[in-house]
Order: C-alpha cells, then sequence, then structure tokens
C-alpha cells in the first residue's frame, strides 16, 4: 500500500485483472478515477497477477489454487475487492470458496474474500450509489452482457444506468445482448470453429442496432468482438464501459492503432 | 446406434457448414425461449415452482430406494409387472421376452429417450418385431434412419421439403402428384400412414415423463395424442423409463408438470397429458391386457453420492438446450449420440465414457444460460466442470493445454517474476502491433488469429505504470 491516499472512503484494493494489466492498461486508470471519485480510497497492489480462472476452467485445480492463495493474501485486507471484470470477480466471489472446499481454513479466507468482492460497475452503482461524472460521449452505444457478470452476479442494469448518465450517448440494446461471445476463455482457441460462429453472431447483433460502439465490462469478450470486427472490416469500435463512464474515451479503441 | 461423439469437432465443423441446418437452428433459438419467456410471464409463481421442483427430486434421490419400492408394490397391485434392469441389454432382453410371449410382429412407440438410450429399434428389428414411431417427428427420423437432434424435438434439424422428400421416397403407393407443400399435407399423409398400424400393434411401447410412487401410475406427455393410441389400443403395454423418473404424489407431478410445458416449448401445459395405471380394468372400455414397466438404471445409481447426483433432477424439458449458444451453432447431431446440449454434455460422457466424450464438458464457455434457465435448477456448468478436473487428473487435457497452463500458474505465483516476463511478451506484441493496433497472425496463435485480429497491447503493464506514478 505505497499510495497514501487522502479521503477516508473505504479502502478498495484494485485487482485489475491480467487481461487489463498486460492488454488495457487505460481500463486500471479509468477503474481509478472512477472509484475515487465515487469516494473510495484506492490500492493497486503490485503482487497481483491473474485470477487463476484459465487453470480452474479446464479442472487444473492444483494449478488454480497457488495463484488464488497469491489473489487472497494480496487482497484480504481491504474493506472491497473490486475487479474491472465480471468474470474474474465472478471466480473470486462464486468459485474460490469452492476450489479451497478441502481446506477448511483457505475457504473461510477465500469465502470472507468473496464477500467483499465486487465487479467495478455493480460496485460503483450498488455499494458506493455512484452518480456518474457527467462524461461525455457523442455516439451510439450498444452493450454486450457478459456471461459472468450477467448471470453469476446480476450486472445488468447498473451500466445501463450509468451509461444513462453520459450526455451525447445514445443506448442501441441488442436483441441478443445476453448471448455469449463465444469467448469462453481457452474456448475460443481449443473450438475455433464453434467460437467464430459465436462470435460472428455476436458482431451481427451488434452492427443490426446500429451502433457505433461497442461496450461490455471484460476485456476477454471485447478482445474477441474487436479482433472479429476487424477482421471482418466492420469500423464499429469497443471499448471497456469504464473508459467511457470515465469519460477516457479519446485514445485509440481495442483494437485500433495510432495512425 | 454407434457414437460419434468421439469426432465431435469434425461433427461440429461439418454441421456449421450445413445451410440447411443453420436455418433449422435459427428457428428453433429464436422459438423456444420467446415462447418461454411468454410462459414464465402468465405465471408469477413460476420461480417458486422451479424451487418446488428441484425440492421434490431431491427430496426422491435421498429416498430412492423408499419410492421406487412403493411404485412396484402399487403397479403389482394393479395387476402390472415391474422389471429391474440394471443395464441397456438387460431392459433389450425384457421388453424382447415380453414381447416374444405375446408373439407380437409390430410394436407402436411412442417417443422415449430410454428407448434412443438403449436402443431398442435396432434390437426389435434384429429380432423380427417390427417398431413403428408414431410421434411425427420420431417416425420421420426413423424413415430417415437418423438420430434423433433434439431430446423433445427429435427432427428440429430438418425443414420442411426434406420432410416431404422423404415421404415421397418411402411412401410409394402413394399418389405421385400428391401435394406436399403444407405443413398439414405432411402430417395428414403420417396420420394415415399411422393409423391402421396402432390398431394392427401386438404391443404398444411408452416412455414415461414420470412415475408416481402414490399411485403407480406413469404420466406421459405429448402434443399429438399419440402416446395414448399406442398404450391404449394393443393387447400390452411396456413402460421403458429410468427408475429416477420417479416421484412421490400425483400432487408432486403437477407440480413438475407446471414447470415442463412452459420450460420446453412454452406451453401452459402440453397438449396431452395422459395418467396410466396398470392393465384393463373390468368395465374399463379400452386398455390393455397386459401391463409392464421395465425400469432402467444404466448407470444411474452410480451417481447417486457424486458431484452428479443432481443431474437426476432432470425432467428432459430441453430448455438447456434451447437456450445453449454451442447447441445452436452445431445442432444435435454433432454430439454423437442419444442426448445433445448441456444435459447431454454432463450424461453422455458417464453412459459411454470419458474417453469418447471428453470434447463435450469442454466444449462449453460456461456462460450459465442453462442453469439460468433450468426448471430444475440443474447446476450444468459445475458438472461440466468436475468431468474437466476428471479429464485433466486422467491426463487426458492435451499435453500443450496442461504445459501451458503449468507454465501461467509458475510464473502468476511469481509476481515479481511475472511482470518481468509479461513485460517482455507484451513489449514484443505492442512492437508488432504498432501502427495498425492489431495483429493479423501470430506464431502458435492460430486458434485465435484463424478467425479473428489479436487487438494489440498498449503498452507497458497498468501496475507498472501506476507504480510509476501514472494516473489518468
Amino acid at each position: 500500500m505505497s499510495e497514501k491516499p487522502e479521503n477516508e472512503g473505504p479502502k478498495v484494493g484494485l485487482f485489475a485483472t491480467c487481461l487489463v494489466d498486460l492488454m488495457r492498461p487505460s481500463v486500471g486508470f479509468a477503474a481509478v478515477r472512477l472509484l475515487e471519485a465515487a469516494g473510495c480510497q484506492v490500492f493497486v497492489p503490485a503482487a497481483q497477477t491473474c485470477c487463476g480462472q484459465p487453470a480452474y476452467n479446464s479442472g487444473d485445480d492444483a494449478d488454480a489454487k497457488p495463484v488464488a492463495r497469491l489473489v487472497i493474501e494480496t487482497f484480504e485486507n481491504f474493506d472491497y475487492v473490486v475487479v474491472p471484470s465480471g468474470s474474474c470477480a465472478g471466480m473470486i466471489k462464486c468459485h474460490y470458496p469452492d476450489l479451497f472446499a478441502d481446506e477448511p481454513e483457505t475457504a473461510a479466507r477465500a469465502q470472507a474474500l468473496a464477500n467483499k468482492t465486487y465487479e467495478l460497475v455493480s460496485f460503483l452503482a450498488d455499494i458506493m450509489n455512484f452518480e456518474g461524472l457527467q462524461s461525455s460521449y457523442s455516439g451510439t452505444a450498444t452493450y454486450h452482457d457478459s456471461c459472468s457478470g450477467l448471470r453469476e452476479l446480476g450486472v445488468k442494469e447498473q451500466p445501463r444506468a450509468l451509461l444513462c448518465k453520459v450526455s451525447g450517448l445514445t443506448l442501441n440494446e441488442g436483441r441478443e445482448a445476453e448471448t455469449c461471445c463465444g469467448f469462453g476463455g481457452l474456448f475460443c482457441v481449443k473450438y475455433p470453429d464453434i467460437s467464430e460462429h459465436m462470435v460472428d453472431e455476436k458482431v451481427d447483433d451488434i452492427v443490426a442496432t446500429g451502433a457505433d460502439i461497442v461496450l461490455a465490462g471484460d476485456i476477454g469478450c471485447l478482445l474477441n468482438i474487436a479482433g472479429r470486427l476487424k477482421r471482418r472490416g466492420i469500423p464499429v469500435k469497443a471499448r471497456h464501459v469504464v473508459e467511457i463512464l470515465a469519460g477516457a474515451g479519446d485514445g485509440p479503441a481495442i483494437g485500433d492503432g495510432t495512425d | 446406434m454407434d457414437a460419434t461423439t468421439h469426432r465431435f469437432k469434425r461433427n461440429a465443423k461439418e454441421a456449421l457448414g450445413d445451410s440447411t441446418l443453420r436455418e433449422a437452428l435459427d428457428m428453433l433459438a429464436q422459438g423456444f425461449p420467446e415462447k418461454r419467456l411468454n410462459a414464465m410471464a402468465r405465471l408469477s409463481e413460476f420461480e417458486d415452482l422451479r424451487d418446488q421442483a428441484r425440492d421434490i427430486k431431491n427430496h426422491v434421490l435421498e429416498n430412492l430406494d423408499l419410492y421406487l419400492e412403493r411404485y412396484e408394490t402399487r403397479v403389482t397391485e394393479q395387476g402390472g409387472h415391474v422389471h429391474w434392469c440394471r443395464d441397456a441389454a438387460e431392459a433389450r432382453q425384457a421388453i424382447l421376452g415380453i414381447c416374444r410371449d405375446a408373439d407380437a410382429k409390430t410394436v407402436t412407440k411412442s417417443k422415449s429417450m430410454i428407448g434412443e438410450e438403449i436402443a431398442i429399434n435396432d434390437y426389435l428389428e434384429a429380432n423380427d418385431v417390427v417398431p413403428i414411431e408414431t410421434d411425427l417427428g420420431e417416425y420421420i427420423i426413423q424413415l430417415r434412419n437418423e438420430p434423433p437432434s433434439h431430446i423433445i424435438a427429435p427432427a428440429i434439424h430438418l425443414r420442411q421439403h426434406q420432410v416431404a422428400e422423404t415421404f415421397r421416397e418411402q411412401h410409394q403407393d402413394l399418389d405421385k402428384d400428391r401435394s406436399l407443400d403444407e405443413a398439414r399435407d405432411l402430417l395428414d399423409e403420417a396420420r394415415g400412414e399411422l393409423r391402421q398400424k396402432f390398431i394392427d400393434a401386438d404391443v404398444g411401447l411408452t416412455g414415461a415423463n414420470m412415475l408416481i410412487a402414490e399411485t403407480g401410475s406413469i404420466v406421459l406427455v405429448t402434443n399429438e395424442g399419440n402416446a395414448d393410441l399406442t398404450y391404449a389400443l394393443p393387447r400390452v403395454h411396456i413402460v421403458i423409463a429410468s427408475l429416477e423418473k420417479i416421484v412421490p404424489t400425483l400432487e408432486d407431478a403437477t407440480t413438475i408438470l407446471r414447470v415442463l410445458a412452459r420450460s420446453a416449448t412454452g406451453q401452459d401445459m402440453s397438449v396431452y397429458t395422459s395418467f396410466c395405471t396398470g392393465p384393463r380394468r373390468p368395465g374399463d372400455l379400452d386398455g390393455p391386457d397386459e401391463y409392464h414397466v421395465v425400469l432402467l438404471d444404466n448407470g444411474r445409481t452410480e451417481l447417486l453420492g457424486t458431484e452428479f447426483q443432481e443431474m437426476l433432477r432432470c425432467i428432459r424439458c430441453g430448455a438447456c438446450l434451447n437456450h445453449c449458444p454451442v447447441y445452436k451453432a452445431v445442432g444435435g447431431h454433432a454430439y454423437g449420440w442419444v442426448y445433445s446440449g448441456p444435459m447431454g454434455a454432463v450424461l453422455i460422457p458417464g453412459l459411454i465414457g470419458l474417453d469418447q466424450a471428453a470434447d463435450l464438458p469442454n466444449a462449453s464457455t460456461f456462460c450459465g444460460r442453462c442453469e439460468s434457465i433450468c426448471p430444475m435448477r440443474i447446476p450444468l456448468p459445475r458438472m461440466l466442470r468436475s468431468w474437466r478436473r476428471q479429464i485433466f487428473r486422467r491426463r487426458q487435457a492435451s499435453a500443450t493445454a496442461r504445459v501451458g497452463l503449468g507454465l501461467w500458474s509458475a510464473l502468476a505465483k511469481r509476481p515479481q517474476l511475472y511482470h518481468k516476463v509479461t513485460g517482455l511478451i507484451i513489449g514484443t506484441l505492442k512492437l508488432f502491433g504498432r501502427r495498425q493496433g492489431r495483429l493479423r497472425s501470430l506464431p502458435l496463435a492460430g486458434g485465435w488469429t484463424g478467425s479473428r485480429d489479436l487487438p494489440a497491447p498498449e503498452g507497458g503493464s497498468f501496475v507498472e505504470r501506476w507504480q510509476r506514478g501514472e494516473r489518468l
């Protein structure tokens, strides 16, 4: 905890997730801006890496456990742990206690961590009653519900409510907003044909909304969707929802260059 | 049938390239989920009913022996016979034995997934007993010699024109110039073909949606009424059912009926719901002289007390197929055996072995839609993950996956090393993807870049840039 924030709000450990950390740091910075604006003291522990989900979802508990244990050790002393991903927040909140079911002591710590872990946007809306930053975006967006956020954590209305407060932004709902994009972690490389079909249907649904940008709360989905949009030459942009909420939508969108 | 589950990936690729199948699957995925939503909206207590239905089956599974014995007692009291069968072979022999005792030449059948599971049609045919499917979908796929592609809509993979072609091929004695353009024409033709067969059959073979311990009854749910003609007209009625179909009381059965059709087709109730209890009694106008229940285990009791026990709550409504994006992409035949979709991916490895079926639990994004709509609240993704654990433990996972996950874990538990190594990787990716912001191809990443670009990293890691004091 190297920082010494000034406010007296809850101490929030920001778990950026490996994908944000490595692929899209601007989501991390946007998350900090939003959390601080909502009155939190934000800490970014340097010891954070991955939540262990790739191994856990592959049935490889032995490799998932040490990674999960590191997350528990690194984050258990904060008031809250906030994650800009429904998938990784769901891993901690819903699956860590199961992962350690045969180690009662760690399971209790995992459960305690689970109880105070939140996906970022739902944390802002539900816990901090955050009203938005008066940011603006001129354009039409559509929102993709990532599966874990939606079904494990109940993230549905919160991002939409906050997006409604972004001036200049029109939100068009996709008919299949709740349908999986076909990412699924290692699924997309193990079953590329099926995954391609799924992401194509997702892309078609996005295009049908007439939106110029697709927003979501998970970088995994967004890399997949943006990658397919680019490959098909469709000029719809893709960003993490917090980039827009934080008014940080000026830089290149996901998969866009600096040219 | 011979399972083709071991070549799931090839099956899937072929299915994805089949444009007629695409049309059929698109219609299915549009129709059923919307109808289900409408049905739920008409019944405010639907979520409570799901809890009740789950609790009923949980109670049954904790007391399975008690209710099965009570059921047998009731059936026997009413003049019926119960045949306990450990596996498919025993069930086939029991059914053939009853057919032989009845000197049966033809057997009419209403749709039964257990019939498919034990491949009864092939067995009867090989033993000179002719099975005749009477559910329209089953009738069509029997003519085409195909397995069902959906547990409640067996011919859902076909378009109407394909059915018309099949009827023209198979019903050679009918007028060649007849019109088969309308669904009604096809229905009427199948009905005409089947009518005399219902009357002539020596044995009627039905499944059962539920067995009721309190009364010794079976419950049969159809939209065509074919099951009623199947069990009421022949001299002998055989029920083939797996033993987890048992519920304690009539009241319990009606609770489950209230979630069954709504989840399956979005109907409040199916068109026909029949309760059928034993052979014809003195004074009855119709009904069989003999009544047999073939109770199949086939590995189900081995699931009791394991992480798969909850799968035995399944009432075969098909909702998880209707809502599954993977099923919608590849259809039922790609799964390579009798069942398909999420429930199939959980059941099939247990029934035909993980060696053949390891792809099924893996071919899921864990999107969780199946669990969210399952009327019995079966945690299907959790059970798929349990299978993945077994696959990993048996070293059936690919070497690349095992080594890759081991390396990732070794790095991820050492933050300093992790940040050094990942820093090098993202630096390189950034360099190659710099101008366009994405990479079109990448060594060893063909699984990704075969169909999508890889967005390039922005540069630097968040943690490292944060530590350097960078802020938005």
